[in-house]
């Protein structure tokens, strides 16, 4: 019996170098359904809910009070679908980590690389710069298509405009920093459920607990609450109360670098 | 190959909390034979596979494969190839895809992810998703992983588990064929039997500590329990003067008697002093199963009770 194959047709291997392991989580990444789903879903919720708020408020600006003339932003209008795609997008990034502990497969993809860091920055790289592409997409098409269906009923807004070229780019870049966000909780927690739940908690519910909370302590919570702070980073209009576009998501990208920091030092201590 | 094929474990232990898993285990394990690694369930065998591959961290002690911790090994897959858990894969990839991903990491190439689903019987169902195979199927497919770096050395978690009996005669002709080409093979097992026909060497533990290690010959030859098979058309008076010289005597019937506590020439020679004639005189090895028993039988974390049997 010829087994092992005696006289291995490929050459001595060479790896694992971080780009061989880049490889492999690339090849991990786009081998499972969930990951094509989650990115149409993502796709879906930016690019269709943006059309149908433009669409809605487009067609109501005519008859719309002063008020809601002159705090009109068509570019914040043909983003917002981009606010519920974040969720797709920071799950499949939790997922990406935490389905390998729920699999067991982290025990495999840990000894053939033994090298525990390498593994997890080959996979918030690989999954950060998916993201980003996809969500920079996202961004861009959602606003024009947005803008398209505006024009006409309302005034929309030009990529000529400076402030909101940034914003558009911004949407892109936020996405993908909750993106790293999510691949570095979910090694973090390594558990799916706890994981999403947290995700959840810093995006939707904190944020919201903070205003039940007085002027005083609320102004603060909502200034440098990380993606609060991050999402400054996609506004035309500055809010007076918040931080300036670009210190804002510099803090949201502190934020995810603090939480992905402690991942790894824990992902070298722990048994697997 | 020889030389940074060993596997070295010196006084390893793990303890959570205040449960020892693994107590002060100390061994190694050679090249070009199969050396199989004993114990019941719950005795430890699992976790110290876990960190020869530096996936739990020992709370003492070191673990080394040719002189180096795992961690340090240069490429991985070359150096170890190791079958912990069929199920640690994920569910919704291809079979080739999970080959493939593994492959790469390790810069391996394709060509070598196709020789190894040939191998091990798998590449008709190769680009289906692994959540429908069979044990038996994820098992050969953790066989595939292991084998893809061509490995020196070689690390089996329970390989025959689920597998049908043409499977098992596979995977023992495979770690056979392995060892034969001077590989490194290290097998766990809690069927004794299956090591018999496996295994050249035995490391045996029960409750984290190292009770044995030996070749297999030598674990049946250190069982007490071997007897004596005794006829003779005087079988009663025999009996009673084997009683006499401390043995222990069990009729069998009227002719046969089993005789423990003395060895064939002793019987021999009493039976020849008192003009007891003999028919046979067959010296009864204890199986290597009983041997297994004896072993570890105050080391089974778990006993089952025999009330139900009643």
């Amino acid at each position: 019996m010829t087994v092992a194959a005696a006289a291995p047709a490929t050459a001595r291997p060479s790896g694992p170098t971080f780009l061989h392991v880049v490889r492999s989580e690339w090849t991990k990444l786009w081998s499972l359904r969930s990951t094509p789903l989650a990115l149409l879903i993502a796709t879906v919720l930016g690019v269709g809910l943006g059309a149908a708020i433009s669409a809605a408020t487009g067609s109501h600006y005519a008859h719309a009070d002063l008020q809601t003339k002159l705090t009109w932003d068509p570019t914040s209008n043909s983003l917002d679908g981009l606010g519920i795609a974040q969720l797709a997008i920071v799950i499949l990034g939790i997922v990406v980590v935490s389905g390998e502990y729920s699999s067991g497969a982290i025990r495999t993809t840990l000894t053939a690389v033994p090298h525990r860091a390498r593994v997890l920055a080959a996979k918030a790289l690989v999954y950060t710069a998916v993201a980003l592409v996809l969500s920079e997409i996202l961004a861009f098409v959602a606003f024009l298509l947005g803008q398209q269906i505006i024009s006409g009923h309302a005034p929309d807004a030009t990529l000529a405009d400076p402030t909101v070229l940034r914003a558009v780019v911004g949407a892109g870049l936020y996405l993908a920093a909750l993106a790293l966000l999510g691949v570095a909780v979910g090694a973090l927690l390594r558990h799916s459920a706890a994981a999403i739940a947290s995700v959840v908690a810093i995006l939707f519910v904190l944020p919201g607990i903070g205003q039940a909370l007085p002027a005083s302590w609320r102004h603060p919570i909502e200034k440098y609450w990380p993606t609060q702070a991050g999402n400054q980073v996609l506004q035309v209009y500055h809010d007076p109360n918040a931080l300036r576009p670009w210190p804002g998501f510099l803090l949201l990208c502190l934020f995810v670098a603090v939480v992905l920091a402690i991942a790894f030092v824990l992902l070298e201590r722990r048994d697997v | 190959m020889v030389g940074r094929a060993m596997i070295e474990a010196r006084s390893l232990t793990k303890r959570y909390g205040s449960t020892v898993a693994v107590d002060d285990l100390s061994f190694s394990v050679r090249p070009g034979r199969v050396t199989g690694f004993l114990g019941p369930n719950g005795a430890g065998k699992t976790t110290t596979m876990r960190m020869i591959l530096g996936l739990d961290a020992p709370t003492q002690g070191s673990v080394t494969i040719g002189g180096r911790r795992y961690r340090d090994v240069r490429v991985p897959m070359h150096e170890v190839g190791a079958l912990l858990d069929a199920k640690a894969v994920h569910g919704g990839r291809t079979a080739y895809a999970h080959l493939l991903s593994l492959a790469q990491s390790n810069g391996i190439g394709r060509r070598r992810v196709e020789e190894v689903l040939d191998l091990v019987g798998l590449q008709s169902v190769a680009r289906r998703r692994v959540a429908g195979f069979s044990l038996g199927m994820g098992q050969r497919l953790g066989i595939a992983a292991a084998l893809l770096g061509d490995p020196a050395v070689l690390m089996f978690d329970e390989p025959v588990n689920g597998l049908d009996p043409e499977g098992i005669v596979w995977v023992r002709n495979l770690m056979r064929s392995l060892a034969s080409q001077g590989r490194t093979v290290f097998v766990s097992s809690h069927l004794m039997s299956e090591m018999a026909l496996t295994a050249d060497h035995l490391v045996v533990i029960g409750k984290g500590r190292l009770i044995a290690d030996m070749t297999v010959e030598e674990v049946v030859r250190s069982s007490s329990q071997r007897s004596v098979l005794v006829r003779s058309p005087e079988a009663p008076r025999l009996a009673q003067l084997l009683r006499a010289a401390q043995a222990s005597v069990v009729f069998e019937d009227t002719v046969t008697l089993t005789v423990s506590g003395l060895d064939n020439p002793a019987i021999g020679q009493l039976a020849a002093a008192n003009g007891v004639v003999l028919y046979e005189l067959t010296p009864q090895h204890a199986s290597l199963e009983e041997a297994f028993m004896e072993l570890t039988g105050s080391s089974t974390e778990f006993h089952g009770s025999s009330e139900l049997a009643r």
